[in-house]
């Protein structure tokens, strides 16, 4: 019996080291970890060898999906530095990711970037440092996307819109309009897909600016309490006729391919991936004009490999380089260079360079509680609420 | 101090030598079950700056009361249990008659191979294995072929397939415990049964069923609480479907409190469910 107080106090003695324990490491994770910030770099150092890059599909390809599809090799024997990429589906993912810390090399959207450059998760990248940057259309040059303060956090990469993708055969007579997605889903039910993410919601608002004006929406990213309602709802009877939303690219190519899903949202690179002899599918610009991209390509402030960041962002703006890359998204270079060595026709697509036609994609930002559009009157609801809306549409 | 005076004294004190023993392993064991949970649960209690994304380490109730408040989470949370509920009991009512015939009728040599079958599909991958389920189900698939043979068609990606891909999934983990458990059933308290006249469904009901029972606990716990956590298979079979994982995933990264809040739920029921499977007394027989 002499054992049973000895245990029972053993117990209590780990049992308060325990709690000790978890009390430190509690209070270790309560620091600030918000990086301070220390301004872009004067001059660039050895090549470390490796470069970690986060970035949409199709953005950096070694060959691995195409052999002819290659503009990674070229720069990792030039400059020494190894290439790993890794691909994410939405904004939100990206974002998780690159808080890891794990990654030298952003490329991130307008509704990213923002975020990025809050949460101290962006370094300021000095422009002189990087050769190509001159060539870049200056309508892409210190927008509230990648300039904050007069400081820039990265190099515009390209721009595209979200375009609607049907199936040919089942889906006609051939939509001109969004109206195929909302008003008209009931026809294809259960085969309409939408991208799996809250950012989707201003495809909801493009569309009611067009139908509903006396909604009053100015900007599909800056909308208050009672256009939320609307676009929500929108959404919500279009939950109804939708197959399965999709953040995989791979997912909603395969979908396609089966037959599965007839109609939606899509990027050009999808359509451009889909085998035709399983389906034909078009690939268009709605009447509504659309919500799009405007990409950045950033360094993280926890870059491992500076210098090779600093490389890569060169050579991912190098006219050749990106015309390759942009052209195989399927979505406009960032400069007249570029389309010297871009197929025929692709800038002519894309409208590489017409800032008219630029002007009527609303390329993706971060909804806050400002409103973007100038309305003081107002608050606006932020991507938390987008997010919650998010949720509450898919049910 | 020298190498043997060591030895000595940790010869002389088996605390010590049970303390360093058992340093390292508890160490972890704390660092990864216990703070991760802890700091799950204060996560939750916390909020968030809007656009920075930065924590508030602010006490408040805000997240566990929108939990709780909203239909939303009601409903996920419903359909969540559902799929739960849903794929044990298929999974129990495949593995009584495979465990009873693996354990007791079945050859040595065809033993050993259904357990090699029924272990096969740990060796692959999840996501395969989710994936395979996606081909199977999806339009012109073999499901879709197979159902048009007798006039149905697969039952498409939604609540049907979620269920179908969950249950085969996670079935080793039920067979298995059902199977050792029924390995430990003498075959002569069946032959007793037998010589005392009961008929094979009164031998199984009075008999065999009350020593397999553990098993079936055992397996439903796995089955039960890997269905509850699970997001990715809803992701690619599921429609448009979302299971509490989902609204995990979604909120992470822009509302970690909230996600941390309904991470809260599978917890919860869990823990009622182990609750509960406490009460019958299986655990006790493990």
């Amino acid at each position: 019996m002499r054992n049973i107080p000895t245990r029972y106090a053993t117990s209590r003695t780990i049992g308060g080291a325990l709690a000790a324990l978890s009390l430190i490491t509690l209070t270790a994770c309560g620091g600030d970890s918000g990086s301070e910030s220390t301004g872009a770099v004067e001059k660039l150092g050895e090549n470390e060898g490796e470069v970690s890059i986060l970035a949409w599909p199709g953005y950096v390809e070694d060959g691995s999906t195409d052999p002819e599809v290659d503009w990674v090799s070229g720069f990792e024997e030039e400059t020494g530095c190894q290439v790993t990429a890794k691909v994410y589906g939405t904004s939100d993912e990206a974002f998780n990711l690159a808080k890891t810390g794990e990654y030298d090399v952003v490329a991130a959207s307008g509704d990213l970037t923002l975020r990025m450059i809050a949460a101290g998760e962006a370094a300021e990248v000095n422009t002189d440092l990087i050769p190509n940057y001159e060539g870049i259309y200056d309508f892409l040059k210190d927008r509230e996307w990648n300039t904050v303060d007069g400081k820039n956090y990265g190099i515009p990469h390209g721009y595209g819109a979200n375009l609607l993708m049907y199936n040919t055969k089942d889906v006609t007579p051939a939509p001109t309009s969004w109206k195929a997605v909302f008003e008209d889903a009931p026809k294809h039910k259960g085969q309409v897909t939408a991208y799996d993410s809250p950012i989707y919601i201003a495809d909801a608002a493009v569309y009611l600016m067009a139908h509903q004006p006396d909604l009053g929406i100015e900007n599909p990213y800056s909308l208050d309490e009672k256009q939320l309602d609307a676009a929500v709802e929108l959404l919500k009877t279009q939950r109804a006729s939708v197959g399965e939303y999709w953040s995989d690219y791979t997912k909603t190519q395969a979908s396609f391919e089966t037959g599965d899903t007839v109609v939606g949202t899509t990027w050009q690179v999808i359509a451009n991936l889909i085998d035709p002899k399983k389906a034909s599918v078009e690939a268009i610009l709605p009447s509504e004009g659309a919500t799009g991209w405007n990409d950045t390509w950033m360094i993280s402030s926890k870059a491992k490999s500076p210098n090779c960041a600093y490389a890569w962002l060169n050579h991912i703006s190098d006219p050749e380089t990106n015309a390759q890359a942009t052209e195989y998204f399927g979505e406009a270079p960032n400069s007249d260079k570029a389309c010297e060595f871009a197929s025929e026709g692709h800038c002519e697509t894309f409208h590489a360079g017409d800032e008219k036609y630029a002007e009527q994609i609303w390329f993706w930002n971060t909804p806050i509680e400002k409103c973007l559009d100038g309305r003081t009157d107002v608050k606006c609801t932020d991507y938390q609420d987008w997010t919650k809306a998010w949720a509450e549409i898919k049910g | 101090m020298t190498l043997s005076s060591i030895s000595s004294t940790l010869s002389r004190r088996p605390g010590i030598r049970l303390g360093l023993l058992l340093a390292a392993p508890l160490t972890w064991l704390v660092l990864v079950y216990v703070v991760a949970l802890a700091a799950l649960l204060v996560t939750a209690f916390w909020t968030i700056d809007s656009f920075t994304n930065e924590l508030e380490r602010t006490f408040t109730l805000d997240n566990v009361r929108e939990i709780t408040g909203e239909a939303l989470y009601r409903t996920v949370t419903l359909r969540t249990l559902g799929v739960a509920l849903l794929v044990t009991l298929i999974d129990c009512l495949i593995a009584l008659p495979v465990g009873f015939y693996m354990a007791k009728v079945a050859s040595r040599r065809s033993r050993h191979l259904l357990v090699i079958a029924f272990l096969m599909p740990l060796w692959a991958s999840y996501l395969v294995k989710a994936l395979a389920w996606r081909s199977l189900l999806s339009n012109g698939g073999l499901l879709d072929w197979a159902g048009g043979l007798v006039g149905l068609g697969s039952p498409g990606f939604g609540f049907t397939a979620i269920v179908l891909t969950q249950a085969y999934i996670w079935l080793p983990y039920v067979i298995i415990p059902v199977y050792a458990a029924y390995e430990r059933v003498p075959d002569s308290l069946l032959d007793a049964a037998g010589d005392l006249g009961a008929r094979p469904a009164l031998t199984f009901r009075t008999v065999v069923l009350p020593l397999v029972v553990p098993g079936l606990v055992a397996g439903s716990i796995f089955s039960f609480s890997l269905t509850m956590g699970d997001y990715i298979t809803v992701n690619i079979v599921g429609g448009a479907n979302q299971m509490l994982g989902n609204l995990v995933f979604i909120n992470s990264g822009s509302n970690l409190p909230l996600a941390a809040a309904i991470a809260l739920i599978p917890i919860v029921v869990i823990m009622i469910y182990l609750a509960l499977v406490r009460r019958t007394g299986a655990l006790e027989n493990l």
